[in-house]
């Protein structure tokens, strides 16, 4: 993967840079020796790694406002970073870069159950809003899989989504403020707890503009009160075609599970060698999740299941008790750690239309046969959210390159049929370069212009989400 | 001028050396000066997927149309876009581009999220007459910026949308709204919280001093299968006792005729005087109508939506100094819109930032010239 080269003038900074931010931050905020900002050198996509000239850890706004005036100032570009879970490289840095990290702002600022919204610093971590609300039964309702670790900052960089999204939405849905600074140091307010933008609606753009119109410090985010409960439902089919009629089916009955999650045969073999929990050896398989009281979960279970005993499952599990449910779960979340034990993957998070479903799991399967890289296939099928795991070996040389040429395929193969690059994962680095396969040069233009008002310099993140040659002019100018 | 095929459209803004008035069903009576660029002639369904949930149209099509097409597959628009046409005394057809340029959303909007929430993607022309594209019509995606959002609400002034493609919901089987007779505006407020905190699911909770029999009257709404629905509004039923007299109402008809009077203002249909839409925190809705002293109020989205009957020529905006949220002239004479903007202005920093990407997107100033400030 191309990266710009570092600015030489810039790197010649660096003692000045490293004065002015100590100026402004508590000396052990400024993180300079080479040994500790190898800590920043990649994030969760880590085939790419690059030090950065310094990283910072300021504890709010005034502070962020003030490292990024002085980065401004001397034309020094800054990389946000929230916990470093990108599966994108989107907080990759340059060897001329300053990473702007968030992981000191993690308060709680304000609590409102009867408005029903929590401000948080964005340093906070997706599972601990939940974890702040649940003494009154609430919860932050998107929850992508690394919500143990990953920060608010970059779920709203990169518009996260998670398992429950069908039912509700992913971050920009349950958005409603920010405080950002922009990289000249200005601190604009955007939204609030009342809903809906009063002008252009901003804080729709800023959420997924992947850290590169602002540095989002403080967020009002909607909670819920959670459901009575909730009850999966495990089914197994002998043919992908027929799980996904079922799904289209259980959609168009008028059923709106919280959650439909689809595992093909690969996947479940290498669950079931790793977590055991008990899966069909079958072609298909589907968790289908419901939510409401006991009765109003039989209710809608009882639609569900005659729907899918209509399709012939080769397998058909209801869940009885808590622990039950547990089990129809666990091989699910542990596909990833399953596929990691067998070799090293790479996760692809394309989206499709949902009746496009049988057709592209056939071109992934032969196209696996053709890369000679095995492949396993578990996504939130409700949406149309597929995550391909491309098995490889890092450590053969040139596998890592033919993964990323089947990579590309199947994301190419995602924009032919109607889908797009990423569902929730953002690009990032890891498709910048794919990007003119789904847009055309003046739809790129529109998505730049944006940017040209936020950070007329190009100094925040560059070198991501547009293709190089493409920002290239921007970035040249900006010099 | 009406164009019948995107091409025309990108011709005839390419073409434009004065400012265009664009026009969907003309229900807003907002009429921005230039010539008249009507996107009637742009009509038509693209793709309907029911068992995908997304809905592909031209942003010229009648919202009536859609609505019918998706009722005849058990789906609707979740957002309940409100209909203007009895509050403003207008006729014509709304459409779908129309709801979607103004980010119409009605009572729904609550909990299930506004018309920019199920916007998954736009097709329009810009300023300069190119046609662009952004999103998709996939439910899942963060492929660049989304200048879906952007574009939803934007008034026409970024550029005139040519098609746009909706996630759409099941329509429930069954539906009930729980009565509260007699509240005061504080006391409502504090039992559509409770209500709206509930695990029950509240699609709608509005609350009107002056209901159609002249009294207070305060409604939330449960939809869902028939089993649920009952469930839950009797669960609701008894945790609201203790605000006032509560009882349940099932009959389908009034449940729609109800809410349809909340989603289109009906109340002030044909009262005289200026109407506001003013969205707060639910908590500071009693503040408001407090503070403006108004011919009539009215609570929507369980307080967070005030709309207010105003003497006329009055500008509320000072009034409500203090309070955070936005306040928008939706009805007025000619003379009053010309004075009082209807959008709330912005602060100094995000209006530089409005102004700016309105520059970028529309450099020449013709699309609906003035219309956002």
């Amino acid at each position: 993967m191309e990266m710009p080269k570092p600015n030489p003038d810039i790197l010649a900074l660096k003692p000045l840079l490293v004065k002015k931010l100590q100026e402004v931050l508590p000396h052990d905020a400024v993180i300079h020796e080479e040994v500790e900002t190898r800590a920043y050198e990649c994030d969760a996509l880590t085939a790419y790694r690059c030090p950065p000239l310094a990283a910072v850890l300021p504890r709010n706004t005034e502070e962020v406002a003030a490292v990024l005036t002085i980065c401004h100032d001397m034309g020094v570009p800054v990389v946000p970073r929230g916990a470093g879970t990108s599966l994108a490289g989107g907080a990759l840095p340059t060897a001329d870069s300053v990473i702007l990290g968030v992981a000191r702002m993690s308060e709680v600022l304000e609590t409102d159950y009867d408005n029903r919204f929590v401000r948080v610093q964005t340093g906070r971590t997706n599972l601990s809003v939940s974890g702040a609300v649940e003494e009154e039964d609430f919860f932050y309702a998107p929850d992508p899989s690394s919500q143990l670790a990953c920060a608010i900052s970059g779920n709203i960089a990169m518009n996260s989504g998670g398992a429950h999204c069908l039912k509700y939405g992913v971050t920009t849905n349950n958005l409603l403020g920010v405080t950002m600074v922009q990289m000249d140091g200005t601190v604009v307010e955007i939204g609030g707890a009342h809903l809906d933008a009063g002008g252009l609606d901003l804080l729709g753009v800023i959420c997924g503009s992947e850290g590169q119109l602002g540095v989002v410090t403080e967020a009002t985010l909607r909670i819920l009160r959670k459901p009575e409960g909730a009850r999966p439902v495990l089914m197994g089919f002998d043919s992908n075609e027929v799980a996904g009629e079922c799904v289209s089916d259980i959609i168009k009955a008028g059923v709106l599970p919280v959650a439909i999650e689809f595992m093909d045969r690969p996947c479940i073999r290498a669950t079931e060698a790793f977590a055991g929990a008990g899966y069909p050896d079958c072609e298909a398989l589907l968790i289908v999740e419901v939510e409401g009281s006991d009765a109003e979960i039989d209710e809608q279970l009882e639609k569900i299941l005659a729907i899918a005993k209509s399709h012939n499952p080769v397998e058909l599990r209801e869940s009885n008790s808590a622990d039950e449910s547990a089990r129809i779960w666990l091989g699910r979340k542990s596909a990833f750690g399953a596929m990691g034990q067998i070799n090293d993957y790479m996760c692809l998070d394309g989206t499709i239309p949902v009746n496009q479903l049988p057709y592209v799991l056939r071109r992934i399967g032969e196209m696996s046969k053709e890369y000679g890289l095995g492949v396993g296939n578990v996504f939130h099928a409700g949406d149309g959210n597929m995550h391909p795991l491309i098995l490889f070996n890092a450590n053969k040389p040139g596998d890592l390159e033919k993964c990323e040429a089947f990579g590309a395929d199947i994301l190419k193969l995602c924009v032919e049929v109607g889908g797009c690059l990423t569902g929730e994962h953002g690009v990032g680095i890891e498709k910048r370069d794919l990007m003119v396969d789904q847009f055309a040069p003046e739809d790129m233009e529109a998505q730049m212009a944006v940017k040209d008002v936020f950070d007329p310099k190009w100094l925040l993140n560059p070198a991501k989400v547009f293709p190089l040659a493409t920002s290239a002019p921007r970035r040249i100018a900006a010099e | 001028m009406r164009p019948e095929t995107e091409a025309e459209l990108a011709d005839i803004i390419k073409g434009a050396d004065a400012p265009l008035s664009i026009r969907g069903g003309n229900t807003r009576g907002m009429a921005p000066a230039g010539a008249v660029l009507e996107t009637g002639g742009l009509s038509g369904v693209e793709i309907y997927e029911p068992g995908a949930l997304t809905l592909v149209v031209k942003a010229g099509t009648p919202v009536a149309e859609v609505e019918a097409l998706l009722a005849s597959e058990g789906q609707r628009l979740p957002f309940e876009p409100m209909d203007h046409r009895a509050l403003l005394g207008t006729a014509g057809v709304p459409t779908i581009g129309g709801v979607a340029a103004a980010n119409i959303s009605g009572p729904r909007r609550v909990q299930a999220g506004a018309c920019r929430d199920y916007m998954l993607g736009v097709r329009f022309v810009d300023g300069n007459g190119v046609v662009l594209k952004n999103g998709g019509r996939v439910m899942k995606n963060v492929t660049g910026y989304d200048l879906v959002k952007l574009l939803a609400g934007s008034y026409g002034t970024l550029g005139v949308l040519s098609e746009i493609s909706f996630k759409v919901l099941p329509k429930p089987e069954a539906a009930a709204t729980v009565l509260i007779n007699g509240l005061d505006d504080a006391t409502a407020v504090q039992a559509m919280s409770a209500a709206l905190g509930s695990p029950y699911d509240v699609t709608g909770a509005a609350h009107a001093p002056v209901g159609v029999d002249g009294t207070p009257v305060t409604m939330v709404r449960i939809e869902g299968f028939a089993g649920a629905v009952a469930y839950r509004s009797e669960q609701l039923k008894t945790q609201l006792g203790k605000f006032g007299d509560v009882s349940v109402e099932t009959d389908a008809d009034k449940l729609a005729a109800g809410w349809k009077w909340i989603r289109d203002v009906e109340g002030f249909a044909t009262q005289e005087g200026d109407v506001w839409r003013i969205s707060v925190k639910p908590s500071d809705g009693p503040r408001v109508a407090a503070a403006l002293n108004a011919r009539g109020v009215m609570y929507d989205w369980g307080g967070g939506l005030v709309w207010a009957l105003t003497d006329p020529g009055q500008d509320i905006r000072p009034l409500l100094a203090g309070i955070s949220g936005h306040a928008t002239l939706v009805r007025a004479g000619d003379e009053t819109k010309a004075q009082i903007a209807m959008l709330h202005p912005e602060r100094a920093p995000v209006a530089a930032l409005t102004a700016s990407i309105r520059q970028k997107y529309d450099p020449r100033g013709i699309l609906n010239t003035g219309l956002m400030g």
